[in-house]
């Protein structure tokens, strides 16, 4: 067995305890209320560990990890930007930390006023004219988002509408949300220079299109410049426009969704707003929403009355969609959002587009230099942009993948990796706005340096990669022999 | 600029490298009217210093009472290496495990948290969590449409002793789907779910009966008795459990003579703060032949290139990177920095640490319901056998009682005006961090207020 990747189970012992971390028991007749029948049998399989074992494993646990506290982590469409330790640290005082969910508004009024205010925040940097933060991740605002376009059209009795668009580059979110809020899903093709095919989503358009959900800037790294046209083509048929806020980060301080047209947008403040990735989450997904579906906004929100602030319910949303959570969503996630936008203001607010944009181009061309293939050479990167390896994958055999592991050896993290499907042999690469150019320059060195090995020696490249705690691990094996629980005895 | 680390002259050099005079020229493709404003509305940006000042004001605002509201979210003590170890940044600031290479930290603390809970819970399997307890429960009823292949109906029965707050979200998110929901009464003496209840509904198509273990009353159903129903009427059966609970409950996995079939409930209780509701995560388990309906994401065991042990995300073919319109879920995300907690919560107490707090944690909720019962005209509401929580009667409106309380700074309490039209009952909850002296206050304050 290597070392390395004991598990917690397998250092346990019977018997040990970490002592001081749990009160002392209660003597047995304090349970003799419990009926017998319902008691447990036999212990449940926990590990028996000191305090300092634990504390050892998960740190060098953690130490495998790629991080931005770590490594450039230039992940398209994820914005990994430095989230501040100071959002988390203002996040965690006991205050915050301490307030139960259901506490009375009397004991609530610091907390409601650093939502309330975010709230503000978020519709002005947006431009649309309500706001709800409760929605727990990206996904689950867009969850909320197409819900209050199908609550729109039932309030109006137009029930006929049953169809959601999707550009074919959309994250695999997009379809997944319309079929969870039971529409039927459609796919517009997009056109060799990244724009929708314009023609096509209008013949698409009809008295069943519900609406069309897009990302602008699009997932191909690129602003789609006939928003306009597309949101007439969509608001003629008597759908609604529904602003993926996944690339908002392009766009914060230049361009507002709700000045484009969009009636309904979610943001990711994890992405945009710099709250971190925890490995995969928690994250926060607020919506924003027109004048025309204020009425439907999930609760809770946090309203003003005079010098106080108080949740509003049911009772003053009647048509809300509801709610989406036991409670507020990811609280704790708000308010590292809020630190963020206030230590950022106004000019920073208006600089993250900007600053993030010259990033993004100013990698692309270095890296179109060094002999890499733009997908959409002839236009703009956004904050993010795609180059396309089919050319290398044809000539040496290596695919984007090998080029993405590859990467890790030189301690760099991949970009995202063959999204969005439509370009064949793609990377997605993202640099946000708060890495310094030498940063990016040894980025960009490493991916010229892999174009060499590709060509002199791609087997290299194929085998990589050789830095890490582990290899390219056997997905067909993990799928066929699952094994997602350790059970003693079970060979590993 | 905050977080913005270009000098002027990296500025230049790489407008020059892109050929370019001026950033602006970079927005060239949008057109000039839909450009942005200043963001008038929006303050100045502060320093450090100040925003912390400033957000350490309003948390000192909220901070002065002593609590006793349960109903769902929990005060308990939390080691002090769980946030220490689980806010490295290694973990705060790493993304979803997709490069598996590089994430085998993640990916084995998923992989171990999948085991304790699978344990926890005498589950075969679990995803690596999912947003919370009450969205959790939709997506478990979700799945139960799914899985039970017996069933063509798109409907579930719902204890109406089911927390309030997970039916509200469960109904509003399965909805749009055409889901319905059929709420089963509760025993108004006993305040458990009584199978002459349940009678109405035999032979008739539901694919699931929701059971939760304790009820959000605090009181203990007959599951054994309520799981065999369901599964000898062809439904599958979705546990929702307090997972502090399962130290001394007998786990969902025992339930009946089968085992329930789907457990979802509100990890917060282990190890993560009771921060105004969020981020918290719900866990989510299952039988092994209902792996493939699960949504979420689920991490395996597997080997490299060289043998060697590492783990991976598998089963992806279940979600919506890879399926789109045919995932089982649009969840993209699990709660890993919650669930990392957790993990470093459950090692760090092990099974008889979690028993002690459980243990803990009903003691004081019956010290403090004797307490309060000592008061003349308060009274338990039910009569059943209760958990960790419990409803008591007061003489008086339960919503001016906790207001009264509140300014006290005691929060006393859930009241259950609102969700079940009892106006002078609320549910109230002692932890293991309750002090005898903070229970002995809370009755003398309640004793004030009712006189």
């Amino acid at each position: 067995m290597n070392r390395e990747a004991q598990l917690i189970f397998e250092v346990s012992k019977a018997g040990r305890r970490a002592y001081s971390q749990a009160p002392k028991p209660v003597a047995d007749d304090k349970l003799n209320d419990l009926p017998a029948a319902l008691r447990r049998q036999s212990k449940p399989l926990l590990p028996e560990v000191s305090e300092l074992q634990v504390v050892r494993h998960y740190t060098n646990l953690s130490s495998k990890n790629f991080a931005i506290d770590k490594q450039f982590y230039p992940l398209g469409s994820c914005t990994m930007k430095y989230n501040p330790r100071g959002a988390n640290r203002a996040a965690m005082l006991p205050g915050f930390l301490k307030r139960h969910p259901l506490a009375p508004e009397s004991h609530s009024q610091g907390y409601l006023a650093c939502l309330f205010e975010l709230q503000e925040f978020l519709k002005e940097v947006t431009g649309m004219k309500g706001v709800s933060l409760t929605p727990m991740a990206g996904a689950q605002g867009e969850f909320a988002g197409v819900a209050m376009i199908r609550a729109y059209h039932e309030a109006r009795n137009d029930h006929e509408r049953t169809e959601i668009l999707v550009p074919e580059a959309a994250h695999g979110t997009n379809p997944a949300t319309a079929v969870m809020c039971g529409y039927k899903v459609r796919e517009v093709p997009v056109n060799d220079d990244g724009d929708v095919d314009l023609e096509a989503l209008k013949a698409a358009c009809g008295p069943q299109t519900a609406g069309l959900m897009m990302t602008n800037p699009s997932t191909c790294g690129v602003f789609e410049r006939q928003v306009e046209a597309i949101a007439k083509a969509v608001h003629e048929a008597g759908g609604l426009l529904y602003y993926d806020g996944a690339n908002l980060n392009a766009i914060l301080g230049k361009v507002r969704p709700g000045d484009m047209g969009f009636d309904v947008i979610h943001m990711n403040l994890h992405k945009t707003f710099a709250t971190p990735h925890g490995g995969g989450g928690p994250g926060a997904g607020p919506v924003g929403v027109s004048e025309r579906l204020k009425p439907f906004l999930p609760t809770p929100i946090v309203g003003q009355d005079g010098d106080s602030y108080r949740w509003l319910t049911d009772a003053d949303l009647p048509q809300t969609i509801g709610h989406l959570s036991a409670f507020m969503g990811n609280a704790g996630v708000l308010l590292r959002a809020y630190y963020y936008a206030r230590a950022l203001g106004r000019e920073g607010m208006l600089r993250v587009g900007e600053y993030s944009s010259l990033a993004a181009n100013y990698m692309l061309k270095r890296l179109q230099q060094v002999g890499y293939t733009a997908a959409y050479p002839d236009r703009r990167a956004s904050h993010e942009f795609i180059l396309t390896l089919a050319k290398e994958a044809k000539a040496f055999d290596v695919s984007a993948m090998d080029v993405a592991k590859r990467l890790l050896d030189y301690n760099q993290h991949a970009p995202t990796t063959y999204f969005p499907l439509l370009v064949p042999e793609c990377l997605l690469i993202e640099p946000t706005e708060t890495e310094t150019k030498e940063a990016l320059d040894e980025f960009i060195d490493a991916m010229a340096r892999i174009l060499e090995e590709a060509r002199e020696n791609p087997e290299l490249v194929k085998g990589a990669p050789y830095s890490q705690p582990v290899r390219r691990l056997d997905d067909v094996r993990a799928a066929r022999e699952l094994n997602l629980v350790f059970r003693p005895g079970a060979s590993a | 600029m905050p977080y913005i680390p270009h000098t002027p002259e990296d500025v230049q050099s790489m407008l020059d490298a892109i050929g370019v005079a001026r950033i602006e020229d970079l927005f060239d493709e949008i057109p000039a009217h839909l450009k942005a404003g200043a963001l008038e509305k929006l303050p100045d940006g502060l320093t450090e210093m100040e925003v912390t000042a400033l957000m350490a004001a309003r948390a000192r605002q909220d901070e002065s009472a002593v609590c006793f509201i349960g109903a769902g979210a929990y005060e308990h003590h939390i080691p002090a290496a769980v946030w220490e170890i689980a806010t490295r940044g290694e973990y705060y600031t790493a993304y979803t495990p997709y490069q598996a290479e590089a994430s085998q930290g993640t990916l084995q603390t998923i992989y171990e948290y999948q085991s304790m809970i699978a344990h926890l819970t005498g589950m075969d399997v679990s995803n690596a969590s999912v947003y919370d307890g009450a969205s959790g429960l939709s997506e478990a009823v979700l799945m139960a449409l799914r899985a039970n292949r017996k069933s063509k109906a798109s409907r579930v029965l719902m204890p109406a002793a089911v927390h309030p707050l997970y039916r509200r979200a469960t109904r509003d998110i399965v909805t749009n789907q055409g889901v319905t929901i059929e709420e089963v009464p509760f025993c108004n003496e006993r305040g458990i779910t009584l199978l002459e209840s349940l009678a109405p509904y035999a032979g008739e198509d539901y694919a699931a009966l929701v059971i939760a273990q304790p009820n959000f009353f605090g009181c203990l159903e007959d599951v054994d008795a309520l799981t065999d129903w369901a599964h000898a009427n062809n439904m599958l059966v979705i546990a929702v459990v307090n997972p502090t609970s399962l130290a001394l409950l007998k786990p969902p996995g025992e339930w009946g003579s089968g085992g329930v079939d789907i457990v979802v409930g509100e990890g917060q209780p282990l190890g993560v703060p009771l921060s105004s509701g969020g981020p918290y995560f719900g866990f989510m388990c299952c039988k092994q032949q209902h792996v493939r309906q699960m949504p979420g994401r689920i991490i395996g065991r597997t080997v490299d290139m060289d043998g060697k042990p590492g783990f991976a995300l598998t089963l992806q073919a279940r979600e919506q990177h890879i399926r789109r319109s045919k995932a089982t879920s649009n969840i993209c995300t699990n709660q890993g920095l919650a669930m990392t907690a957790a993990t470093i919560y459950m090692s760090l107490l092990g099974a008889d640490g979690l028993a002690s707090v459980a243990g803990h944690c009903h003691a004081n909720t019956n010290l403090l319901a004797d307490k309060l019962c000592a008061i003349k005209g308060v009274k338990r509401r039910f009569s059943s056998a209760t958990f960790h929580e419990v409803v008591i009667e007061l003489p008086q409106s339960a919503n001016l009682t906790l207001k009264a309380l509140a300014a006290k700074n005691i929060l006393g309490g859930y009241s259950l005006a609102p969700a079940y039209g009892f106006d002078n009952a609320m549910l109230v909850c002692a932890t293991e961090v309750r002090t005898q002296d903070e229970i002995e206050q809370y009755a003398a304050a309640l004793a004030e207020v009712l006189a």
